[in-house]
């Protein structure tokens, strides 16, 4: 079995845990959008599970057709059975730094298989997650009822959140077929001459950061930026792919530290810890955020070249 | 009209900005960006089509989920709060980094805590605000940097230790927009290269810290 035939097994899987999530959302009686949200990850768990065997055109098709439903505001994460508290609390005194175990089996697992077998870092993270389950099921002695319900819970929480990441890589595949890199590149080299590695790297970064503070969310920032920017300005001239998009990401990181559009990261703490500084966080973050800035330049103009 | 094929740039930066539906927006860019290239309609259907298929691993994090779910419903965020509450008799800042501390080891292995909620307000703000006003009772104004320091804290180590998580939706976005611009940037790569950022935001952000206890001694 070639690597892609494994992989294709985990995207199964990862259909069928959306499929939960489907049946779950459409017994929601309490949300108001529970159709369109069942729909959505239905939707979803078909894409996964069997969107090999459909033609790319209606693929194609139930994106825009989750995209309205989006518009329309009928995905929504609806009503979660909370964690039980008390149980959480029992069993958490039982197993203590044991909770942890299964998390660390994922993270060592994932990088053992992805740097020392043929498989490769995708298949590596569909093997550890599940040995991981299984290792929390046993030490946590749970049935497959309650699995089921706690990943259709974990799954339905991500709502359309979950599912944007991937949406905004696909847009890289249209922006390359479209050749928009192109025409950013011939705009900019009118006023930056391509080819110097330093002013580069600079654009790039920079870029990043001022996008990421615009539109308040650094991977939209870094589909576009990387595509627009980041390629012709870095990586077409011999940047390394690897460096450029680690640091050109932690860069966009900066413009969230600095930015009220980032609500989540920077308005949501004033309102939780009752501050009166309605852009206290951002203060405190603003000196650390210029500085790491400063560094991750100095270090993608090295490392990547 | 080249220029016009950077309408779906516009697109992104206007609906991100203006908080409109997200996934709207960006099928709305995908859509626009292809039709104004000259492709059509069916054509624009299937290499989005296609693209997010081949763009699949990006999601595969999901596969993380049941897992989590299950060290979550047993106590995972009970364990975490256990664990910090036992720390004493430290001051403010260091609490901050033995937090940040926590925070970056958890981040790369995939835990993601929602920090401000499950630590920072219960936990981190009073503990830090207590550490703080042995000497002296603290100002408004300072009770308000405090809180503020301590939210920012969570972000700084949040922010810059993700990516060293191979199977984090970070990583996985940045290798597959790679691979759809036609370059190689594996996962592992990626969190090699995510260390150092990691490394050095920990020494800067605690030497950041270690400085907010001054106010504190007179």
């Amino acid at each position: 079995m070639n690597v892609n035939n494994i992989l294709e097994i985990f995207y199964v899987l990862i259909g069928l845990i959306m499929v939960f999530a489907s049946i779950e959302s459409f017994r929601d009686r309490e949300n108001s959008a529970r159709i369109g949200t069942g729909l959505f990850w239905l939707i979803m768990g078909i894409i996964f599970a069997v969107g090999k065997y459909l033609p790319n055109l209606v693929i194609g098709l139930l994106i825009v057709f989750v995209g309205i439903l989006s518009l329309l505001k009928q995905i929504k994460v609806g009503k979660l059975k909370e964690v039980n508290k008390e149980i959480a609390e029992k069993s958490a005194k039982r197993l203590g730094a044991w909770l942890f175990f299964p998390s660390v089996v994922l993270a060592i697992f994932s990088i053992l298989i992805s740097q020392f077998t043929k498989l490769g870092g995708q298949v590596g993270i569909g093997i550890a997650s599940v040995i991981a389950l299984i290792i929390a099921m046993i030490i946590s002695k749970t049935d497959a009822k309650t699995t089921y319900h706690d990943s259709e819970r974990m799954v339905r929480s991500v709502g359309t959140a979950g599912v944007l990441p991937q949406l905004l890589a696909t847009l890289g595949v249209i922006f390359t077929a479209s050749g928009v890199g192109d025409v950013t590149s011939k705009a900019i080299s009118g006023v930056f001459p391509a080819g110097n590695h330093l002013l580069g790297v600079i654009l790039y970064c920079v870029a990043m950061v001022i996008f990421t503070m615009v539109m308040g969310n650094a991977f939209a920032a870094f589909a576009v930026i990387t595509a627009g920017i980041g390629i012709p300005f870095v990586v077409a001239q011999g940047g390394n792919p690897a460096v450029v998009a680690a640091l050109g990401m932690t860069s966009g990181y900066c413009g969230t530290l600095m930015t009220p559009m980032a609500a989540n990261f920077n308005s949501l703490p004033v309102a939780l810890l009752e501050m009166k500084d309605n852009l206290g966080v951002i203060k405190q973050q603003f000196p650390i955020a210029l500085t790491l800035l400063v560094v991750q330049i100095i270090l993608m103009y090295f490392l990547a070249f | 009209m080249e220029y016009l094929k950077l309408i779906g740039i516009v697109i992104i930066i206007l609906g991100f900005a203006f908080k409109l539906d997200t996934i709207a927006v960006v099928v709305a860019a995908a859509l626009a960006t292809g039709l104004v290239s000259g492709m059509s309609i069916p054509h624009v259907l299937t290499i989005l089509g296609k693209g997010f298929m081949d763009n699949r691993m990006v999601s595969l994090f999901f596969l993380t989920l049941p897992m989590i779910g299950v060290v979550e419903s047993h106590g995972l965020k009970q364990a975490a709060v256990n664990g910090i509450s036992k720390i004493k008799n430290l001051s403010a800042g260091k609490i901050f980094n033995l937090y940040l501390a926590i925070r970056e080891i958890t981040d790369a292995m995939g835990i993601a805590l929602s920090g401000q909620v499950q630590f920072i307000r219960p936990l981190i703000n009073p503990m830090a605000q207590a550490a703080a006003s042995v000497k002296k009772t603290l100002t408004d104004k300072q009770v308000d940097l405090i809180k503020a320091r301590a939210a920012a804290t969570d972000n700084f180590g949040n922010f810059f230790s993700q990516n060293l998580f191979i199977a984090s939706s970070g990583v996985l976005l940045m290798s597959s927009t790679m691979k759809s611009l036609g370059y190689t940037a594996t996962p592992a790569n990626i969190v090699l290269y995510s260390i150092p950022m990691a490394v050095i935001t920990f020494l800067i952000t605690a030497y950041y810290n270690r400085r907010f206890d001054k106010q504190f001694e007179v």
